[in-house]
């Protein structure tokens, strides 16, 4: 009997082997439904990341369990891992499960974000598997009295290749027990020649089940005894609870949970709890306005409030006077709004808090720090609190999920039963912490014949870490907030610009306004999806147009002339052609009685290491102001992709999200509140307004170039795309996101 | 008590007739498929069949269903043995992280068997409304293309 690779019942269990030593490790009883029924008073404080046993462990019938500490986020990357560990091992890939985030039985490799999972993950499965299938074949030449040399290795099979009949199975020769070997970072790995699955377009395997309804998320763990939990956020910025007014016999009702600013219920049934929660009278303390009134409001406070902080990233050449001195100088500020994760599922956590021992299930990105949080917020020690990863909804850097988990945790410690907590839609889209805002004010000079001499960038923006991208402290958490006495990090975090163009003169500057008012509320920022790149490309790549405008230069033209990087002209030449681009300046000629103009734009963003280019095509109605994106091509540069049919769904899917951000979101607010609560009220791209198609380049695609990561890189170009494309329609500059008709409308009426 | 005949099976569930049905489904009758997404009826994760049609489950009050038929995910077939637009979504990887798949399978299966064969711009006014975070929208597109062409060669014949 195969096990599929990706997440199975088999992933989250111990089997006939153990990981590591038996004495580590405690053996669970089969099936998901179940608790472990006697946790151990302690689990390691670390899965010893030099214990081979702690990456790779073989069962008698051939199956295999890898371990890392990553998580899937959705993006496919348990099966790249499963193609990885299948290849080095030479095991069949259907035989190989992922097991992943499960601070007991997974090395902590932090979770995943940063787009660094095959980088970090991968790397390490591969290190892994070769140093398995060295001790695997170290015990076959035992076995079968046979030098290694003499040996090879396929499906799990170790055979003499003289006399092909005598074999003996991977199973076989370990035999139940663990590998006991120490992981040799030195450990010799395969040539990509070798390479049989990786690097090759194998159907994910997190599909089939996802499409019967089988796939073992989160939101389907189910423990005996279990309550159901749901909080009440302040309706308000600044609201302190005065007290819960008392109320008469509530369906199902077992406990109303305050501490401090905290308010949680705790009932039979799920949907008792989010009853409770609607209709339970609390009383606030009235709102303090402290959000600027709207969005107008926003951006001018960002522009005229005091700098806390300053970071230069790059300074070339002596950009004042430079402007002083050119010929023809152009200056341009643009906007970037608060964004929601949103996600498609309102966070659950589910928390058992014994007497001894605490376990918590999360479906955030990053379980070992919340182990820290965790133990801080109960004050217990480290050792007795585990925190498994199960599949949540898909998630793009620090949203609601953690918070759910400590929400869990608060509410199983207060009633001394296991609890699950459901988010419900207002939580995650008004409470999520949120993407930063910037203001970005960008100034160029070109000189005599049109050349561009200076180019000075610079951003003021929130940090994007008001609240802590990982939550290692419980003051981290909404929980550990509202409860109060708990310390939080959090850290400045710049809106900073990362193209590398070449100008005599150029300047890369950001500051940071204070945002600490925004803690405790739903517009505190930290990490969304390529944390602040949107914003920073939108002003950076938009100015580059707005300059070859001035010039009269064909975008593509001006942008290669002032790319050095190889890698980056290659990706806008590539973008380029594959759309047919006709070289010209913007904006296009209007034809005289048109109803629908088209036009198309380009962008272009490097991203630690990876590189993507992308033209946008759109058609707009003059007479609304209403457009269409009808097609983008993108090309894509990310090193060697381990597979590559999922690397199309990737990048479809950061394009897709990217231009739901551009042509839709942004947080709505005013002084004292969120107002984005909703799908209505945080509206998103719909399938009516897809491109027709995504034409994807992918360049550099070759063994020898290191993997760079796709879970983000393709957000980033994706709004001044569309932007210099909308400018080359219409002649009408954007200088806002979202990039709404209306705006365009008054623009072309100008 | 309300009864209810859901994937085929008769059952009988002792909630308050206002309990949403999709609580009921997940949470009495174990059941994967539909999930919460919104409880709004804003988002779609929790379509199910009623009586052959696409519902939002979340708004749907149990007691209003008695002697009615659903079907969910699970109902339509197994990861092994797939129903054909659920093994038209595997084909065409029309996935990210899935949250929302079952909603996009059941309203797909739904519109593809009233009008197989719809053309592209049916299909897009048919699937409009359903919320998809992740951005997996043009492989939701193909996989409903596959399995409207699949409905072509399956359909009943005229008699």
């Amino acid at each position: 009997m195969s096990a599929p690779a990706g997440l199975t019942r088999r992933g989250f269990l111990a089997r006939g082997g153990v990981l590591v030593a038996a004495a580590l490790l405690p053996r669970l009883p089969p099936g998901l439904d179940a608790a472990p029924v006697d946790p151990p008073a302690r689990w390691p404080e670390l899965v010893p990341p030099e214990a081979l046993a702690s990456w790779i462990a073989i069962e008698e019938d051939g199956t295999v369990t890898a371990a890392v500490g990553k998580i899937e986020a959705g993006m496919g990357i348990s099966t790249a891992f499963a193609q990885i560990v299948a290849d080095e091992l030479d095991a069949p890939f259907a035989a190989v499960s992922i097991r992943m985030g499960d601070t007991a039985r997974t090395v902590d490799q932090r979770g995943t974000g940063s787009s660094n999972g095959i980088v970090q993950g991968g790397a390490a499965l591969r290190r892994a598997a070769a140093q398995a299938r060295q001790a695997l074949l170290a015990l076959a030449a035992e076995h079968l009295a046979t030098p290694v040399e003499e040996l090879t290795v396929a499906d799990g099979v170790v055979q003499v290749v003289a006399d092909p009949a005598r074999t003996v199975a991977y199973g076989t020769l370990v035999a139940g027990r663990a590998l006991s070997a120490v992981v040799d970072p030195a450990v010799p790995v395969k040539s990509p020649l070798e390479y049989r699955l990786v690097g090759h377009a194998v159907p994910r395997t997190d599909l089939p089940p996802k499409a019967a309804g089988t796939y073992e998320f989160l939101v389907n763990l189910r423990l005996p005894g279990m309550l159901h939990g749901a909080v009440i956020r302040p309706p308000a910025a600044g609201c302190r609870l005065i007290g819960v007014d008392s109320f008469d016999a509530m369906p199902g009702l077992v406990r109303v949970v305050t501490r401090g600013d905290f308010v949680g219920v705790v009932c039979e049934r799920e949907e008792q709890a989010r009853d409770v929660a609607r209709g339970l009278g609390v009383r606030w303390t009235e709102p303090e306005a402290r959000f600027p009134a709207d969005a107008d409001a926003l951006y001018r406070h960002l522009r005229e409030a005091p700098v806390v902080a300053d970071d230069t990233a790059e300074s070339v050449g002596e950009v004042g006077s430079a402007l002083a001195q050119a010929a023809r100088s152009l200056e341009a500020v643009y906007e970037y709004p608060f964004q929601s994760h949103a996600c498609m599922g309102p966070a659950c956590g589910v928390a058992d808090v014994r007497t001894d021992a605490v376990t918590v299930w999360m479906g955030g990105q990053k379980p070992y720090p919340l182990r820290s949080a965790v133990a801080e917020m109960l004050n217990r020690p480290l050792e007795t609190v585990r925190v498994i990863w199960l599949p949540g909804p898909g998630s793009y850097g620090m949203n609601d999920a953690d918070d759910a988990a400590m929400d869990a945790v608060v509410l199983s410690a207060t009633v001394g039963r296991p609890v699950r907590v459901q988010h419900q839609r207002a939580d995650a889209t008004a409470w999520d912490p949120k993407g930063p805002p910037a203001s970005i004010r960008v100034a160029g000079g070109l000189d005599a014949d049109g050349r561009i001499t200076v180019f000075d960038w610079e951003s003021r923006a929130f940090s994007a870490r008001i609240r802590n991208p990982s939550t290692s402290r419980a003051g981290d958490s909404l929980a550990g907030e509202l409860i109060g006495g708990f310390p939080g990090g959090g850290a400045p975090r710049f809106t900073h610009s990362q193209e590398t163009y070449i100008f005599p003169h150029k300047r890369r500057h950001a500051r940071l306004i204070d945002w600490g008012c925004s803690r405790t509320t739903g517009l505190r920022t930290s990490h969304l999806r390529d944390p602040v790149g949107p914003a920073a490309c939108f002003a950076s790549e938009s100015f580059i147009d707005e300059l070859a405008a001035a010039a009269g230069r064909d975008p593509v033209a001006l942008r290669l002339e002032y790319l050095a990087d190889a890698r980056d002209r290659a990706v806008v030449a590539a973008a380029a052609e594959r759309a047919g681009w006709q070289a010209r300046p913007s904006p296009q000629p209007r034809p005289p009685d048109a109803n629908h103009v088209c036009g198309r734009g380009i962008a272009y963003a490097p991203r630690n290491g990876a590189t993507v280019a992308m033209v946008a095509e759109v058609e707009v109605e003059l007479a609304t102001g209403r457009y269409r994106v009808t097609r983008f091509v993108v090309a894509h540069d990310c090193g060697f992709v381990v597979n590559p049919l999922n690397l199309r769904g990737t990048i479809e899917a950061n394009v897709i999200q990217a231009m739901s951000r551009a042509l839709h979101e942004e947080v709505r607010f005013d002084a004292t509140h969120v107002r984005s609560v909703d799908w209505l009220s945080y509206p998103i791209l719909d399938i009516t307004e897809v491109p027709d198609a995504i034409d994807i380049v992918v360049l550099n695609n070759t063994p020898t170039a290191p993997p760079r990561g796709a879970g983000e890189p393709a957000t980033r170009p994706v709004a001044a795309a569309i932007a210099n494309a909308l400018f080359d329609a219409t002649g009408v500059r954007l200088r806002r996101v979202p990039l709404r008709p209306a705006d365009l409308l008054a623009g072309l009426n100008a | 008590m309300t009864t209810i005949t859901v994937n085929g099976r008769v059952s009988t569930v002792d909630v308050p007739p206002a309990t949403p049905l999709l609580y009921v489904l997940r949470n009495d009758l174990r059941l994967d498929g539909p999930r919460l997404g919104c409880g709004l009826g804003q988002c779609g994760a929790c379509t199910v069949h009623l009586d052959g049609e696409a519902v939002r489950s979340c708004l749907l009050p149990v007691g209003a269903l008695a002697g009615r038929t659903i079907t969910t995910l699970e109902g339509l077939g197994t990861a092994e043995s797939p129903h054909p637009v659920a093994a038209a979504f595997v084909a065409e990887q029309a996935a990210q992280c899935g949250y929302c798949l079952s909603g996009w399978i059941m309203t797909t299966a739904a519109l593809v068997a009233r009008e197989p064969g719809a053309p592209d711009a049916a299909l897009r006014r048919g699937l409009a409304g359903l919320k998809c975070r992740c951005g997996t929208h043009l492989a939701f597109l193909r996989a409903a293309r596959r399995a409207a062409d699949q409905a072509v060669v399956t359909a009943p014949l005229p008699s």
